[in-house]
């Protein structure tokens, strides 16, 4: 079985464990998120030995070549020697604002302490002393002059529950990132776009529409925001004003439990969608928010028509629990 | 293997193309299929869109890094959930159609269906 060095200690791997397992394993304070190799929390660099391809897939080049990798979904056919990666690939950042957007949605605005490279609907880690890191979407576009992040309020949540309750102007964090494929793709712009999120799975969704909008898309472009009540809803005036401004625009406030008032639609956000387009070739998806949502969505979009390379999606997975 | 000079069948098929154009219409077929479509009911769409394409590649004729132990192990869990001879028939013939929506002549999709057919086994596990 391979070696694994760290800090100048060995621990053999076991059978097809990553390192990030191997760590955890021997009781070394790893910091990760969402064990599936997309967030990033989990990024390390190694010094001597061959890292698999898999464990380096969507990073950059540049860090492809200086050995970063993802510990969580690297586990090394060969020996490796790794360390953790420094402040070079954190980014320090403040809080400038934090207002209430609804009972239970905070709008944190951050400003990086060097430009960061994004597309509105990419996310960022955010990352706490202690190794507590979580992600959250980008709602903010690149030439605004602060990032815009809508966080929801989870019962007993460790990130959500400091930034709600303790957090304060001026509190500095670090962030990892950006990561994620859900974004506005320039071309194609007359194609029609349906984007679909619950709670504040709209966060991506405003970045990404007014990325379009930026982008001059001209094709009819239809947005579902979710919620279980209406109470849940949020930027609602904002994204009237959008869809009044712009002719090719509509929003729908949707609620699972309410009466069909104010434009809003009630049911099931994924029916609601389909019964208003059950023909959906040629379209451009966007689905973010709720995982069980996103996943069952996006094969109901399928088969009605979207092609897979035109179905894109953001799931906002939990982070996994130690194992 | 004799050296040819012919084209393989995954060149007169189109190669990676034709793979990418036949793996939408192929799997809206099996999810929409009675016979099967439970095998697929709880993975992601974008792994499993993934996997449809080593599929379709192998089927092909394309290259492939699969061997026959990684077939058996691949379809284990499926077999638990009582996969059979059906079920295999139903994917080669959801093959056939989504070939023939493509206009790929005859001769080919019984290259491709006999590609899969000599998977059987392994997938069944025998
Ligand atoms: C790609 C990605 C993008 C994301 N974008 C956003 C975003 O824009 N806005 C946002 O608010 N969140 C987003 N999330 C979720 C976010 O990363 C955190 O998981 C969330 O804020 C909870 O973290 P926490 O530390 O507050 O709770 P934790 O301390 O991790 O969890 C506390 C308890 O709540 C449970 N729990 C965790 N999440 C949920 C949930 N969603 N519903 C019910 N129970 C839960 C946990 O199992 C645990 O028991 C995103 C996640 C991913 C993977
Ligand atoms: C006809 C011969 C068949 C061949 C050559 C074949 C080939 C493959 C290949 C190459 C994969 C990808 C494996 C991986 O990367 O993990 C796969 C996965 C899969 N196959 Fe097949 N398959 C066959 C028949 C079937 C049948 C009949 C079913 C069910 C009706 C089926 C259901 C699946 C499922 C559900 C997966 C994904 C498994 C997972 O997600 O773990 N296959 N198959």
């Amino acid at each position: 079985m391979p070696v694994l060095r760290y800090e100048g200690r060995s621990y053999a791997l076991q059978a097809n464990e990553s390192v990030l397992d191997a760590l955890l394993r021997n009781g070394v304070r790893a910091a990760y998120s969402c064990k599936a190799g997309s967030c990033g929390s989990c990024l390390m660099r190694a010094t001597e030995g061959v890292v698999p391809a898999r464990a380096q897939a969507g990073l950059k080049d540049s860090w492809k070549v200086r050995g970063y990798f993802l510990a969580c979904v690297c586990r090394p056919e060969s020996d490796l020697t790794v360390t953790t990666v420094g402040p070079d690939v954190q980014l320090g950042a403040t809080i400038t604002a934090l207002d209430l957007l609804s009972h239970n949605v905070m709008r944190v605005r951050l400003r990086c302490d060097a430009p960061l490279d994004f597309r509105a609907g990419q996310y960022i880690t955010i990352v706490r002393e202690g190794g507590l890191a979580r992600s959250y979407s980008i709602a903010s576009l690149p030439d605004e002059s602060d990032l815009e992040l809508h966080v929801r309020k989870i019962a007993g949540g460790k990130m959500s529950g400091w930034l709600h309750e303790v957090a304060k102007v001026g509190d500095r964090v670090s962030i990892l990132g950006p990561s994620g494929e859900c974004f506005y793709v320039p071309g194609k712009g007359d194609q029609p776009m349906l984007l679909v999120g619950t709670g504040t799975g709209l966060a991506p969704l405003y970045g990404i529409l007014r990325d379009a909008l930026r982008h001059g898309h001209h094709g009819p472009i239809h947005l579902f925001h979710g919620a279980l009540h209406k109470n849940g809803l949020y930027l609602v005036e904002e994204l009237r004003r959008l869809a009044e401004m712009h002719r090719h625009v509509a929003y729908t406030p949707t609620v699972l439990n309410g009466s069909e008032s104010d434009g809003m639609a009630v049911g099931p956000i994924d029916q609601v969608v389909l019964k208003r387009f059950p023909k959906l070739n040629g379209w451009r998806g966007y689905i973010c928010g709720d995982p069980a949502l996103v996943q069952s969505l996006k094969k109901k979009l399928f088969l009605s028509g979207m092609a897979s390379r035109d179905i894109y999606s953001d799931a906002f997975l939990p982070s996994a629990q130690t194992p | 293997m004799q050296p040819t000079t012919e084209q393989s069948l995954f060149e007169q098929l189109g190669g990676e193309a034709a793979v990418n154009a036949a793996v939408d219409i192929f799997y809206r077929k099996v999810l929409s299929d009675d016979r099967i479509k439970h095998f697929f009911d709880d993975v992601d769409m974008d792994v499993q869109i993934a996997k449809q394409k080593a599929f379709l590649t192998m089927a092909f004729g394309g290259p492939s890094n699969y061997t026959g132990k990684d077939l058996r192990t691949g379809h284990a869990h499926l077999m638990e959930r009582g996969l059979n001879d059906s079920h295999v028939d139903a994917v080669i013939e959801l093959l056939g159609e989504s070939l023939r929506e493509l206009n790929v002549p005859e001769h080919l999709i019984a290259k491709v269906a006999a590609i899969a057919e000599s998977a059987r086994a392994d997938v069944l596990s025998r």
